[in-house]
């Protein structure tokens, strides 16, 4: 079976600074994959060459048997079939929380507004935030707005998630709301690639770990093997600093 | 000093008609209202379309309106009601020239001349500041909507829009109350706005203070309204947490 998001050899360049060099690696449907490393390795900006958010200058990426570097890709119905989870949370502050769960459902997707509103509700109900509907993302705590950037990619029926440092930006008592959210849906068989720090979430949700380094895409391996015995120094370092926490 | 001060004066016969001086300040309301408001709206639509084109990827649009704002920006306002009054209706083609030089009266000619002026003028204004407000924005904000699906238009639409107009309403209020102190300026090409009015009251009836102190009320009068118009604006928009209403 092809993977749901191949990433073959990719390179990204900014004018002569060099990101991303020869990436290469695959996420299967209902895997869920963890990239952590250093900041400034390339992590988020290789997750979003995933969904093009960022353009890449050499290699290919197919996501569900689509190429995203292909000019003729009908770029934004792809990205509505893939969700994006963003550090910053970035719901929109001027749409209350039921709005911010519709409009890409019905403006996107042609939904009914009726039917758009029953499953955002519903979807916010299973984030644990049914209370809140009328509310304004100003008005949410950061967990409850990163909950809700959740349940929003979500109710674009996604093939995959994408999650780019989502509890970064989150006070620390506030990060295993999300995490949990965010287990519970990989135990349900979502497919998710997830930049995180979060080693304890790699640990018991992730199937794979991938540990890049400028650019380069250093560790590509099974769960255990990456927490049982990194091949690279590099890596090493990196856990047994992470770690020590 | 020897100035014989007339409070009624205003109440007296202009001796044209039966019209008291109080009518010619009225009329002279009436179209300093009409030049402003027809010239906002103008205005308003012409700068949001500049301001958005100033923020796209594309350098030839973004090329375009910055060129536009330096143009109009950069060159006196009264140059500019000229140009439009004696040089433009030159450069049109012949049957339009014949039209608005004899077929038009020349109150709608001054007319259309300021209105075109002021809002050509006021559009690069404008175009500045829906532009700040756009970058004003988090980067994030548009990568989140096109993570959705939506389309580059849909983006301006729904996400971005809606929050820098939000953000820009009080430097609009303040373009907004300079486009009816600056509608004073038609009366250089005979337009019979409140200022031309206030001007023809001093000469006719020798009130020349009583005159503009009447002039200076009623701008005063109209423009802190309006700002308090735009205040009640600002706040009806208002959404919790968002800049401008308070809190994060």
């Amino acid at each position: 079976m092809s993977p749901m998001i191949s990433i073959d050899n990719v390179s990204k360049w900014y004018g002569d600074f060099q990101v991303l060099t020869d990436c290469t690696t695959a996420v299967a449907k209902g895997e869920v994959v963890v990239v952590c490393g250093p900041s400034g390795s390339g992590k988020s900006t290789l997750i979003k060459c995933v969904n093009a958010l960022e353009p890449f200058q050499k290699g290919s990426i197919i996501v569900d048997g689509i190429s995203v570097g292909d000019p003729k890709t009908d770029l934004p119905k792809l990205r509505s079939r893939v969700g994006m989870v963003f550090q910053h949370f970035e719901l929109f502050p001027h749409l209350s929380i039921t709005d911010n769960l519709t409009i890409a459902q019905v403006k996107v997707l042609g939904r009914q507004p009726d039917e758009a509103r029953d499953k955002g509700l519903k979807l916010l109900d299973r984030v644990g935030l049914a209370a809140h509907a009328a509310k304004y993302p100003g008005q949410l705590s950061g967990g409850q707005q990163q909950r809700v950037a959740i349940a929003r990619a979500l109710a674009m029926d996604p093939i995959a998630m994408l999650f780019d440092e989502p509890t970064s930006a989150l006070d620390p008592e506030m990060i295993n709301e999300v995490l949990d959210v965010m287990t519970q849906l990989a135990h349900e068989g979502m497919t998710m690639m997830c930049v995180t720090h979060e080693m304890g979430f790699a640990r018991r949700v992730a199937d794979r770990v991938i540990f890049m380094d400028r650019g380069m895409i250093i560790e590509d391996c099974a769960k255990d093997d990456f927490f049982g015995s990194p091949r690279s120094e590099r890596a090493q370092q990196f856990l047994s600093k992470i770690l020590q926490h | 000093m020897n100035y014989h001060w007339d409070w009624a004066v205003f109440f007296k016969s202009t001796g044209i008609g039966d019209e008291i001086y109080l009518d010619w300040f009225v009329a002279g309301l009436g179209w300093t209202v009409a030049v402003a408001l027809v010239a906002w709206c103008i205005a308003l639509a012409l700068g949001a379309v500049l301001g958005v084109m100033r923020t796209l990827p594309n350098k030839a649009l973004s090329g375009v309106a910055t060129a536009y704002v330096e143009l109009f920006r950069n060159v006196p306002l009264l140059v500019q009601l000229f140009v439009w009054y004696f040089l433009v209706p030159d450069l049109l083609p012949e049957r339009a020239q014949v039209w608005f030089k004899q077929e038009l009266n020349p109150t709608t000619s001054a007319y259309l001349s300021v209105v075109a002026c002021l809002a050509f003028f006021t559009a690069a204004r404008v175009c500045e500041q829906v532009r700040t407000g756009i970058q004003a924005l988090p980067r994030g904000q548009t990568m989140a909507a096109m993570a959705m699906g939506f389309s580059l238009p849909q983006v301006y639409r729904h996400v971005l829009l809606p929050q820098a107009f939000r953000i820009i309403i009080p430097p609009l209020t303040s373009e907004f109350l300079n486009i009816f102190k600056n509608s004073s300026v038609a009366s250089l090409i005979g337009l019979m706005e409140l200022l031309a009015q206030t001007k023809q009251t001093a000469e006719f009836s020798a009130n020349l203070f009583e005159a503009f102190t009447l002039a200076t009320l009623i701008y005063f009068v109209l423009n802190m309204s309006l700002m308090k118009g735009m205040g009640w604006l600002e706040k009806r928009v208002a959404v919790p947490g968002l800049i401008g209403s308070g809190g994060k």
